[in-house]
């Protein structure tokens, strides 16, 4: 009773509270105020995220589960992270507090600093850059002119891909500057008509389904936020 | 042949797309960029800046992105520091103060030796809270912070006296990978006050068609992906002449391996459509 009726209070109370301080001025800070707690409350989840996170990980290594070892390496590399940003290993201290070994910025040297810088750094830029092959290599296999729908989005590929660089510039040069025809134009229209109408309309949608949405869980309908099968 | 190309190992694409991009970032190739509408108005709202004006400059993004963010970062941060703006810098990702740290390292200590911590820049850092942040501090930015990134208490910053909120600046730009960035900032702090502040954007390009509903009213310029990164800095160089000057120009350089990119993309895609109806020729017979 209470592990529900209590969750569905607050969320009733703190959404009713939102509303009002968007339409009534002088409730505007009761709404600041409710921001600040889903603002400690996400800071909180910080906590909530890293430990199951590493029970996640120990369940896996204790159970020898397929690929334990990845999982080793992820929980060590998550303890060895928050030990030299916690304890700021390495870090000397400020200009300002030089008696105060913890004083100094852990953003410019110390343990903390170099797995950001040559760990986490080139590992998170790596993975972006991959996609570059893999969306390469399925354009070559996956990318088929099959019906009429394909084919529109393949000549618009082209478009856009030429358009937005210097290629695109070059081969319709012979074109006069204010010519439409040129591609750097056409993939401008294709941005300017298609692409923004086409969000738009998305866009109204995703804000109408949200309103209700957020209607339905302020007045406790909607309540698979708290696991609830309902 | 058609039985070599059908079967052909991924790798020799991974291989050619590896000597594509390579090769002009290593010979430094760069073509002539034309500049869009888009980001000649974000440049324009950075140039009607007058000395002693209040920038805050969010940068949304980590590392993963900062290889498409960070020139127009650089950028951005040069601009507002040359116009003798204050720049107020935070985050709302996570490591974003790093790459706030990287900025302040890479353009104002070297390039603008005179501008002094706490006086001409702050740097505000993370706060957890997504759009949550932008909620509280665009009516009482000390609520939530209460030090900077240093852990400096609020109101003994110079340069934050008078600064009760972002209402107080003059311009506000976010440079954003996803969410949370420009879209909330549109949304949160734009909309909800649109005479206080001007509103400008960079962004990746998979995250610039959400945006483009917003210019031009919520958002009068934006600067998109490495492209829009290239044309800023072109704009840049004409007016400042920051031509001999390589951190300045990185958007510019890596156009040209993003030029080559496409041009095997689309050979590649004209090249497996040849196969495909090949291959349904083939099989009629």
């Amino acid at each position: 009773m209470m592990k529900r009726t209590v969750p569905l209070f607050i969320t009733a109370i703190a959404g009713i509270i939102m509303i009002l301080s968007y339409f009534i001025p002088p409730a505007q800070s009761w709404g600041e105020d409710v921001a600040v707690w889903f603002d400690i409350l996400a800071g909180i989840a910080f906590l909530l995220g890293g430990g199951n996170l590493l029970m996640i990980q120990l369940r896996k290594m204790s159970d020898r589960q397929p690929g334990w070892g990845y999982a080793a390496v992820t929980a060590i590399a998550f303890i060895v992270t928050l030990y030299a940003g916690l304890m700021k290993v390495g870090t000397h201290p400020s200009a300002e507090f030089p008696n105060r070994p913890w004083s100094g910025s852990y953003n410019e040297d110390g343990a903390f600093y170099w797995l950001y810088e040559y760990a986490f750094k080139p590992l998170t830029a790596t993975m972006f850059a991959m996609l570059a092959f893999y969306v390469a290599s399925a354009a070559f296999r996956a990318f088929r002119a099959k019906n009429i729908e394909a084919t529109l989005l393949l000549i618009t590929a082209f478009i856009i891909l030429l358009g937005r660089t210097y290629a695109g510039v070059w081969l319709t040069d012979f074109l006069p500057e204010t010519s439409p025809f040129r591609l750097e134009h056409i993939a401008d229209g294709i941005r300017d008509l298609f692409t923004t109408v086409g969000t738009r309309a998305i866009m109204i949608g995703i804000a109408l389904g949200i309103a209700s949405t957020s209607l339905k869980i302020i007045l406790g309908i909607d309540r698979s936020y708290l696991g609830s099968k309902e | 042949m058609y039985q070599a190309l059908n079967n052909l190992d991924r790798r020799w694409i991974f291989l050619v797309m590896a000597i594509v991009v390579a090769v002009p970032i290593i010979t430094q190739w760069s073509f002539p960029e034309k500049v869009s509408k888009q980001t000649r108005d974000a440049y324009a709202e950075v140039e009607r800046l007058q000395p002693g004006d209040r920038v805050l400059l969010a940068l949304d993004f980590d590392p993963a992105s900062a290889g498409e963010l960070s020139p127009m970062a650089t950028s951005f941060v040069y601009h507002c520091a040359t116009r003798g703006a204050k720049i107020y810098f935070m985050s709302l990702w996570p490591v974003g103060p790093q790459l706030i740290e990287e900025s302040i390292a890479k353009v104002l200590k070297p390039d603008f030796p005179d501008m002094r911590y706490g006086h001409d820049y702050v740097n505000l850092g993370y706060k957890s809270g997504y759009e949550g942040v932008i909620k509280v501090i665009i009516t009482d930015l000390k609520k939530l912070y209460t030090t900077d990134h240093r852990g400096s208490g609020i109101n003994s910053i110079p340069m934050m006296a008078g600064v009760e909120s972002v209402q107080d600046m003059d311009l506000v730009i976010s440079v954003s990978a996803g969410y949370a960035g420009a879209k909330e900032w549109v949304m949160y702090a734009k909309t909800a006050y649109p005479d206080k502040f001007n509103f400008i954007a960079g962004c990746t390009g998979v995250q610039a068609p959400p945006l483009l509903p917003y210019i031009p009213n919520q958002m009068p310029g934006l600067v998109a992906a490495i492209k829009g990164a290239a044309e800023y800095e072109k704009l840049m160089a004409e007016q400042y002449g920051l031509e001999d000057q390589p951190k300045y120009k990185e958007g510019l350089r890596r156009m040209g391996s993003q030029m080559f990119a496409h041009i095997l993309m689309v050979m590649l895609i004209l090249l497996g459509n040849v196969l495909f109806f090949m291959g349904r020729k083939e099989a009629r017979r």
